[in-house]
């Protein structure tokens, strides 16, 4: 299966801010930041058919989001995924000795994966720390 | 009968609106309607409603439950275990009170814990850039009175900051600016045609991670020499003409956000555009903010250089006198290099908003949420105590984007026996006090303070 290599930025939108204040395991919270914002043209090259799910994978870490048309044009080449757990999975910690991680402007590899499901964020961030016991949430 | 409180102080971004209109039941303990805010506040204010928010503290079992536990417990616990910890850290405080902000302090310095704060993943660098370079800024009132020309700069207000535009940027009709919009050029640089390059009059679409190259463009420009034909993706004729706007106002005000300080450069693309706007002023008037996230972010910057000369990344694990260097005192390196044996999460989620392998470190040690909802940091906690929401059910001051201190009020009583972050810190100290065998330094500033009723003032 194909696959694209991007410049990932991760930003803050209206809908994820409006959602992470009704609670992060809202389902609201869950729609506005599990999705990865790309090109059609990019989509097209890694055979990503719109609103499917992709693997973002970074050099240090990898998330299952769903792919979308950007809801901000965002231009061939760039990916955008919004401010939060699901962006945290691969943003990588580095940061250039000013003590601000690299939230934007690093490579990805994102592939398709329809067949694999998303996480919640609690199953993330739990499921990341060894925590995660099952669930709906 | 229903009350209407007018002049209420929107706890969420960095805009800090102070003409929310709350209406609340008339036992004040539930919020009907909110007035003016915009969604995220609208949001923020209903879910203090929320009848599952905690209202005592819980404690995680050893099979990964969580029990509730009384607050004395919980005090001390979180006491005891900071004073084992050879090097606590401290971070959040992007949404709380000034007045928790100071009481933190003494807990920090009787512990030797690092204390830091939200700015450390967000605008950290441009404090670093502020520190090199000046910060050559205004309020946002002045903002509003004078500027002709607004200039957004990796920064999207529509969606960060929603009433920015509409009442200190773009919309607003001020003493200068009778047009309101009309008389504004608006400028937005940003890799993507985000909404609020949609109401620029000029969208510079610079190639991702090359705001450097461009902010060195425009002076280049302005200093009369030549530039290659494209930088970073802008034409060079484009560049001339932007430069040559900024050039000609009347007041030109430059906004920055996150998409210059999380990328490539981080602190030197803020400290060109300082340079830029130090340039602009041999031509014209020019000033520069940056739009900081949360509604009292700058609050810390405030308080804590006001105590120990440092905005964030202070260590003061020496215990003789506070040490600032980011990358090895800030928060995310610590993290990653296991240097802090300790970690104190207030007023933010650092399980959601710091990269997940940072979380992984912090969590091998003690892990201690105090928040007034259940977030991914509480839910991964070893304790979690809950506090009033400082805006909502607790009054204090906060710092907006442009350093003006505001004083918010509470709108709705708070849980009955649920403490404001001053009064658990104030409690906390009290019995690292106890466990230490010292006695509690209360400064004289603080003898109207709530807790404890009758203080020792030294």
């Amino acid at each position: 299966m194909s696959k694209i290599h991007l410049n990932m930025i991760t930003q803050r939108s209206i809908e994820e801010g409006a959602a992470m204040e009704k609670g992060k395991t809202n389902p609201d919270y869950f729609e506005a930041c599990s999705i990865c914002e790309m090109h059609p043209d990019d989509m097209k090259k890694a055979g990503i058919w719109k609103n499917t799910n992709v693997r973002v994978t970074s050099e240090c870490g990898t998330v299952i989001v769903k792919a979308i048309e950007p809801t901000q044009y965002v231009p061939p080449g760039l990916a955008h995924i919004r401010q939060g757990v699901w962006a945290n999975q691969v943003v990588p910690p580095r940061t250039q000795s000013t003590g601000t991680p690299q939230y934007s402007g690093f490579p990805v590899t994102i592939e398709p994966a329809p067949n694999e499901k998303l996480k919640s964020a609690l199953e993330l961030v739990q499921g990341a720390v060894g925590l995660w016991k099952g669930g709906k949430l | 009968m229903p009350k209407l409180i007018k002049g209420v102080g929107c706890p969420y971004c960095g805009s800090s609106c102070d003409d929310i209109e709350v209406l609340v039941s008339d036992d004040e303990t539930k919020i009907l309607e909110v007035h003016n805010a915009c969604i995220i506040g609208t949001n923020l204010f209903h879910h203090a409603n929320d009848a599952t928010r905690p209202k005592l503290p819980r404690m995680r079992q050893p099979d990964g439950s969580m029990k509730e536990i009384p607050y004395d417990e919980a005090i001390d616990w979180m006491a005891k275990t900071m004073l084992k910890a050879k090097k606590p850290l401290i971070y959040g405080f992007g949404s709380t009170n000034c007045e928790g902000m100071s009481a933190v302090g003494r807990i920090a310095e009787k512990s030797g814990a690092v204390l830091d704060n939200c700015a450390t993943i967000c605008h950290g660098p441009s404090f670093l850039a502020i520190f090199d370079n000046g910060y050559p800024s205004c309020t946002l009132g002045e903002a509003k009175n004078r500027a002709d020309v607004v200039v957004f700069w990796g920064c999207n207000p529509m969606h960060a900051h929603p009433r920015h535009t509409s009442r200190y940027s773009i919309f607003p009709r001020g003493y200068f600016t009778q047009k309101g919009q009309m008389q504004r050029t608006v400028l937005c640089i940003d890799p993507r045609e985000t909404d609020t390059a949609k109401l620029a009059d000029h969208h510079l679409m610079l190639d991702q991670g090359h705001d450097y190259e461009l902010f060195d463009a425009f002076r280049t420009v302005l200093r009369g020499f030549e530039i290659p034909e494209t930088v970073a993706g802008i034409p060079r004729e484009k560049i001339k003409e932007s430069v040559e706007i900024m050039k000609k106002a009347k007041f030109c005000m430059i906004f920055f956000g996150m998409g210059c300080t999380h990328t490539d450069g981080r602190n030197h693309n803020i400290d060109h555009a300082i340079s830029l706007t130090r340039d602009l002023n041999n031509h014209t008037k020019c000033s520069i903010m940056a739009m900081r996230g949360h509604y009292n972010i700058a609050g810390p910057g405030q308080v804590w250089s006001w105590q120990f000369g440092f905005p964030y990344c202070i260590d003061l694990s020496k215990g003789s006198h506070a040490h600032m260097n980011p990358g090895e005192t800030s928060s995310v390196d610590l993290a990653m290099r296991d240097e802090v044996d300790c970690f104190v999460n207030v007023g933010t989620d650092a399980g959601a908003h710091f990269p997940i392998q940072a979380v992984q470190h912090l969590k091998k040690h003690p892990f201690i949420t105090i928040d007034p909802n259940f977030c991914m940091a509480s839910e991964i906690a070893d304790l979690h105590i809950p506090v009033r929401i400082a805006g909502v059910d607790e009054p204090g001051v906060v710092y907006r984007m442009d350093n003006v201190p505001i004083q918010f009020r509470a709108v709705i009583k708070g849980l009955p026996g649920v403490p404001s972050d001053e009064e658990l810190f104030d409690r906390v100290y009290e019995r690292m006090c106890e466990l230490t065998n010292t006695q509690p330094i209360w400064l004289a500033a603080k003898e109207h303070r709530k807790y404890p009723h009758n203080p020792v003032v030294s």
